[in-house]
């Protein structure tokens, strides 16, 4: 019988190198970087890895996982290259964490990467829908802001928010996020905005306007992990800060939320079946007391509030409740993106599973860069990845932990 | 580290015929196959717990979701795993890792491809590795046909054969495909050929010629998998196969800008059948294997990996071929299938269409009875992504499952 | 005292008959062939040919200066003459600058660059006069218009070629024009041109700088001048008071009139002949006149080592009918191609501006080994971020293996593949281009030649491919 992957797996080092608008780094110099970043951190050479899952979705600049062997120059290890979409991120670290615990490798290295910034326009490459590709019907009903204010447009209806009401909750979520993401130096956008600036940013597909929308920015984010019981072994620099995996949620949507009469667009599907996959290998019964952060998949405002929803970190309906008492917040309840989220940190698509779960590493060793973003007895965090678009998701969700809880 | 030896089982398989379906979609294709492969081994889309889909071409999906869309799955997970060509033993791997680590009881391994949609013959551009717009873009440095020709050109000129000679060569390995393919009827191209026929066959990238070349097609194959323990409840009779190795090499690629790459010997090839034999306790290919299913995708593809997987000395394919070696009563059956060259070669595909050859042969299922091999115990599936110097190459050995313990 | 310190030039390899258009058109158009650029070449690529020849054996770090000279510029806004420099590897600190919408752009630039060195504004500054003018099919012009370059360097010091002085003239007279949106340029009635032009406004320029110098004509040696076809050409020659023997013609019958570069290139036809002491008389034509009287020094001896005019007239391939002509010179509107367009992308080309321009590779440090393209880590040792720039543009090496694509996105098919493994090390994969494909085999020996590689999201994308070496 199956049974739970929870503490078979370390992370013992991981790199993220500062995200941003990269005109002068390529992928080789994306994928260095953060590679070398979690090889320094673990104290391991790259000729020590046995294998490798590498994330990215952007099919245009590179195909198959070669391009990681091409860039860190390996000989001859299995290179796998996992794709879903914007929970490629996630992804990477579950092939990885399989690996292991099948006992088929022993080092293996997890590494997501975007460059989105070689394309000649802003926002994001339209490589097509998840799933099928249908010309005339779906793949011109909308990129990813039209596609999620659909969410908004329905959620404030639902619970009878006005379109002010709606949007200025939308707006504290923004609002926060810049303030996390403003004290950490690894973060893309890295200044605080009001509420009223949010408000009056240019709609890019109403309800949701610019500050409702996150960075697209290049950057990785890697892992080096092996079997728990080989920590010593392997983690020279970690034989005691390192954080174990406590579960892996995946669920891939049958896609046809947007068609079926059934779904109204106010809830992820697939993030409440990855987040109950997830929790049931933790053994986390009640998310909002047992995470010490969640850090949630926000490509926009209204996908962190859906998603904390989803998750049962908050009741259905309840999101603006918290968001106005400020639960969300660092010194809230239950800090939500104290990284500064996708939205301030940046969000290059394959890389963003990865860099939340760092996120949980470097505040579980107390190493945020600033002091005033370190947060305190931090135990189990949550990195929730998806991809694709309302009714229509995978969704990847990490849960990492100290490995003595 | 353990080797993956008998810990899974494929207890299910389907492949839909491969070819020029003008009527068929992605969707299409993968109903066919995973309905086939469910009903084999008794099981419905609600049994399976997690799945691992692989296709390369980003034109026509995006990530796992296409499988979630096209079978209705619900909220499981499903990865998209892509390594070019060589997709197909990676959702082998996949499924064979997870089952391994007991995250998951019962599985779906799924490849697909749809290459006719695309509105031109031969296959469409992708560059493994990173895309460089003017120096390694591959329309400006050769499609699949002229990377692998520049292999041939070498190998002629290494061993000394005349540009007749070396093509008369390639000629009869084509025209073994064709008579081994034109008996099976699940084959694309379906017509024998005669050595004169390739010979004067138009050039398509010097000194390739059309009958060099595979077929380009649409097709999917898949696989239910389980650990081997629970494998005699879906077969009680035991007529199942278990993996006795998956190997993936990825090469560091920049072979044709290395001094010390010779053009004549897949070294990606070499190092996984190196992992695949130290895994299945192989020590004399040639005798051991029943039959080798080798990537084909051009004549002088299968000769240089035979080569290089030790199944005949570096440099004496010719007596191999001259000698009928690999012919169906030869010494060691090479594409008994008909191979990528005449069943067709959907990218995402064929990885596992080659396992599934094994899996009807040991079975005594091959559908046209002059096909059928005798006393079938083991079988090499050989499939790889990219191009000479830049290759991945995924190894699946499987075989006769160990008498029940 | 200023003037010319080197020379270069280059001629297309290939070639097409009068024979061959005459016979297209069925009608009769003489003996003679015309040079015309290949598919991958335009004025910017066959400026970098100039430059590079005019720059064997000098040194290229000390060029202050470049002025690019053409009346067909690939792009109507980008200059060409930075890609030029960057091709060329030349210092980034220096002026460049194009000088177009004249046939006499060449010695325009050419009098501005000698002037720059007398200033002192630059010590050396080079001028490249190239032009790739595509005539309208059936048109007069077609048979006469060819494709060619020429470059020279200007300097103060070993100078072979002293500039005695100069003459200009400007006129308002209209003979060839075109606006951005023609196809093809434009012309008048040809008498009119010749007679009220060519005849007049050369002849008095060339009289103007002969009384301006008190030079006698029957001093110069050699006569290097504009003229638009043979008969024109000798009739302007005797209008200035010169002898036939004083007149070095234009290359008409075997490269065809070069537009901007004509000038420019019968000029270093000269010098590959010239004799120190011989005075040389150079003008140009277009809106006016430019003359200059020349001296060769002892110098002119030393510089020949350059493939020149006559290096690059001997080395050549005729196409085989107008059909092929049209094909490379794209005169036609061509069946739409169903691939997918190329892509092109600014970012990637300003990183690696070092490794696609002048293309530079990588010498490990740790290794010795030379790669391209740019790598993080080496390819043989591993060793990180340790490597020295190696320039492999003027590397020559020999083909380890090669294929023939028939189907490749390409005019000229086949598409040859090359793996090339570089003399001193390094290995480059790459396109073969002007080359004869029954004569291709491993080992043969090939040399880098800056192309089109393709055009990509609206853009020319140059970089650098192999051909057989040519001479």
């Amino acid at each position: 019988m199956a049974e739970s992957i929870r503490d078979k797996v370390a992370i013992i080092g991981m790199g993220c190198p500062a995200w941003g608008e990269r005109w002068d780094a390529d992928i080789f110099d994306l994928i260095t970087e953060a590679s070398f970043a979690a090889f320094d951190d673990a104290g391991i050479g790259p000729n020590q890895i046995d294998a490798a899952w590498l994330g990215y979705y952007v099919n245009d600049f590179a195909t198959t996982g070669l391009v990681l062997s091409q860039t860190l120059q390996l000989q001859q290890i299995p290179i796998t290259r996992v794709e879903n979409g914007c929970a490629s991120g996630s992804e990477c670290i579950r092939g990885a964490a399989y690996g292991l615990a099948s006992k088929q490798y022993d080092l293996v290295l997890a590494l997501g990467y975007e460059k989105l910034k070689d394309t000649g326009f802003g926002g994001l490459v339209t490589s097509g829908a998840p799933g099928k590709v249908y010309p005339m019907y779906a793949a011109e009903q909308g990129a990813a802001p039209g596609r999620y204010a659909m969410a908004a447009t329905a959620y404030f209806r639902k619970y009878g928010l006005s379109k002010e009401e709606g949007k200025r909750t939308l707006a504290k979520i923004s609002v926060k996020s810049h303030r996390n993401g403003a004290r950490n130096p690894r973060a893309h956008l890295r200044r605080e905005i009001t509420v009223e600036q949010v408000m009056n940013a240019p709609i890019i597909a109403w309800p949701l306007g610019l500050f409702d929308c996150c960075g697209v920015t290049d950057g990785a984010a890697a892992a080096v992990m092996c079997r728990t019981e080989d920590v010593r072994k392997f983690a020279v620099n970690h034989p005691h800060d390192y954080i174990t995996i406590k579960g892996f949620g995946i669920a891939a949507s049958p896609g046809w939320g947007k068609e079926r009469v059934d779904y109204d667009f106010t809830y992820w599907d697939a993030t409440e079946a990855a987040a109950k996959q997830a929790f049931a290998q933790a053994g986390i019964t009640n998310p909002r007391k047992e995470l010490s952060l969640a850090e949630v998949h926000d490509c926009f405002s209204i996908a962190e509030l859906i998603g904390v929803e989803s998750m049962g970190i908050c009741g259905y309906g309840q999101g603006k409740a918290d968001v106005d008492s400020g639960a969300w917040e660092q010194e809230g309840e239950i800090p939500i993106n104290i990284s500064g989220g996708l939205k301030s940190f940046g969000h290059p698509i394959g890389a963003s599973g990865a860099r939340e779960v760092f996120e949980f590493y470097t505040q579980f060793q107390n190493r945020a860069e600033e002091p005033s973003r370190q947060l305190k007895d931090v135990k189990f965090g949550l990195a929730h990845n998806q991809g694709g678009f309302p009714g229509q998701f995978v969704c990847g969700i990490t849960i990492t932990g100290a490995p003595d809880v | 580290m353990e080797s993956l030896k008998d810990k899974v089982a494929i207890v299910g398989m389907g492949c839909t015929p491969f070819g020029e379906f003008w009527d068929k979609d992605p969707v299409d294709l993968i109903v066919d196959a995973a309905t086939e492969a469910y009903e084999d081994a008794g099981v419905t889309s609600k049994d399976i717990q997690a799945a691992w889909v692989g296709y390369t071409s980003q034109d026509t999906a995006m990530t796992g979701i296409i499988l979630a869309s096209a079978l209705q799955l619900q909220f499981i997970p499903v990865t998209r795993v892509e390594n070019a060509c060589g997709t197909g033993a990676e959702t082998f791997r996949g499924a064979a890792l997870g089952l391994a680590s007991k995250t998951y009881d019962v599985v779906l391994a799924l490849g697909w491809e749809k290459m006719k949609d695309a509105g031109f013959g031969g296959i469409g551009q992708a560059y493994p590795g990173k895309w460089h717009p003017v120096y390694g873009a591959a329309p400006e440095v050769g499609g699949a046909v002229a990377r692998y020709a520049l292999a041939a050109t070498k190998y002629f000129s290494r061993y000394g054969l005349s540009p007749e000679e070396g093509k008369r060569l390639l000629a009869q390995i084509s025209v073994k495909s064709h008579y081994n393919g034109s008996r099976n009827p699940k084959a694309m191209l379906r017509n024998r050929i005669t050595v004169e026929q390739v010979m004067n066959a138009p050039i398509i990238a010097w000194p390739l010629g059309l009958f060099d070349c595979c077929g380009v097609c649409d097709g999917a194959s898949a696989a239910i998998m389980c650990r081997t323990e629970d494998a005699w409840h879906f077969r009680p009779n035991g007529d199942f196969i278990t993996i006795k190795a998956s190997a993936i090499a990825c090469g560091p690629g920049w072979g044709k800008e290395r001094m010390n790459y010779e053009y004549t010997t897949w070294e990606e090839t070499e190092a996984a059948a190196k992992q695949a034999y130290a895994m299945a306790g192989i020590t004399n290919p040639r005798k051991e294997l029943s039959l080798a299913e080798v990537h084909d995708c051009f004549s002088v593809a299968e000769m240089i990996a035979v080569e290089s997987m030790g199944i005949c000395e570096k440099g004496h394919a010719k007596d191999d071929i001259d000698s009928g070696a690999w012919e169906q009563g030869g010494e060691i059956p090479i594409n008994v299938s008909g191979g990528l060259k005449a069943f067709g070669h959907p990218a995402g595909a064929s990885g596992g269409r080659e396992v599934y050859e094994f899996y009807k042969q040991f079975q005594g299922k091959a559908e046209d009875s002059s096909r059928q091999l005798k006393d079938v115990k083991m079988g090499l599936a050989h499939n790889q992504g990219g191009h000479p110097g830049n290759f991945v190459c995924g190894i699946t050995i499987i075989g006769e499952p160990p008498s029940r313990s | 005292m200023v003037g010319i310190v080197s020379y270069g030039a280059y001629i297309p390899i290939y070639r097409l008959s009068r024979e061959a258009i005459g016979s297209m058109w069925m009608k009769s158009l003489g003996k003679g062939e015309k040079a015309v650029a290949n598919a991958d070449e335009d004025s910017l690529t066959m400026g970098v040919e100039a430059v590079l020849d005019c720059l064997n054996g000098m040194d290229r770090t000390k060029v202050d200066a470049l002025y690019f000279a053409t009346d067909s510029p690939p792009y109507v806004e980008k200059q060409s003459a930075s890609i030029i420099r960057a091709a060329a590897d030349l210092r980034e600190d220096m002026l460049t600058m194009d000088v177009a919408h004249s046939l006499r752009g060449g010695s325009t630039a050419l009098k501005a660059a000698f002037d720059a060195v007398k200033a002192g504004s630059a010590s050396t500054a080079m001028v490249v006069a190239s032009d790739s003018r595509v005539p309208a099919p059936n048109s007069d012009l077609e048979a006469s218009l060819g494709d060619g370059a020429a470059a020279f360097m200007i300097g103060d010091t070993d100078v072979a070629v002293n500039v005695l002085g100069s003459y200009h003239l400007s006129s308002e007279f209209i003979d060839v024009w075109k606006k951005p949106s023609d196809t093809y340029m434009q012309s008048w009635e040809d008498r009119f041109v010749r007679d009220e032009g060519y005849m007049k406004v050369v002849p008095q320029t060339v009289m103007g700088l002969f009384k301006k110098l008190e030079i006698d004509p029957k001093e110069v040696a050699k006569a290097a001048f504009y003229g638009p076809d043979a008969r024109t050409h000798a009739a302007m020659g005797k209008a200035m008071g010169l002898n036939p023997d004083q007149i070095h013609a234009p290359l008409f019958d075997s490269v065809g009139n070069t537009g901007t570069a004509q000038a420019p290139m019968t000029l270093v036809s000269v010098l590959e002949q010239a004799k120190p002491g011989d005075k040389i008389l150079f003008a140009n034509y277009g809106d006016g006149a430019d003359a200059f009287m020349l001296q060769a020094t002892d110098n002119i001896t030393k510089i020949r080592n350059k493939r020149g005019i006559k290096g690059h007239l001997a080395s050549k391939m005729m196409l085989p009918n107008y059909g092929k002509y049209v094909e490379i010179r794209d005169l036609m509107e061509w069946e739409q191609g169903r691939r997918p367009s190329r892509r092109s992308s600014l970012p990637v080309i300003w990183r690696e501006r070092q490794h696609l321009f002048p293309l530079y590779g990588q010498k490990c440090k740790t290794c010795n080994s030379i790669q391209y393209p740019k790598q993080r880590i080496c390819m043989y040792c591993q060793t990180k971020d340790n490597f020295d720039l190696i320039r492999l543009s003027d590397k020559t090496g020999s083909v380890f293996t090669f294929s023939m694509d028939q189907r490749a996105m390409e005019v000229v098919l086949p598409k040859v593949f090359s793996v090339v493994n570089l003399d001193g090390g390094g290995r480059f994969y790459s396109v073969m281009t002007d080359r004869d494909t029954t004569k291709i085999e491993v080992g043969m020996k090939v040399e880098m030649t800056f192309r089109i590689q393709l055009e990509g999201s609206g853009l020319y994308n140059y970089f650098w491919r192999v051909r057989p070496i040519r001479c």
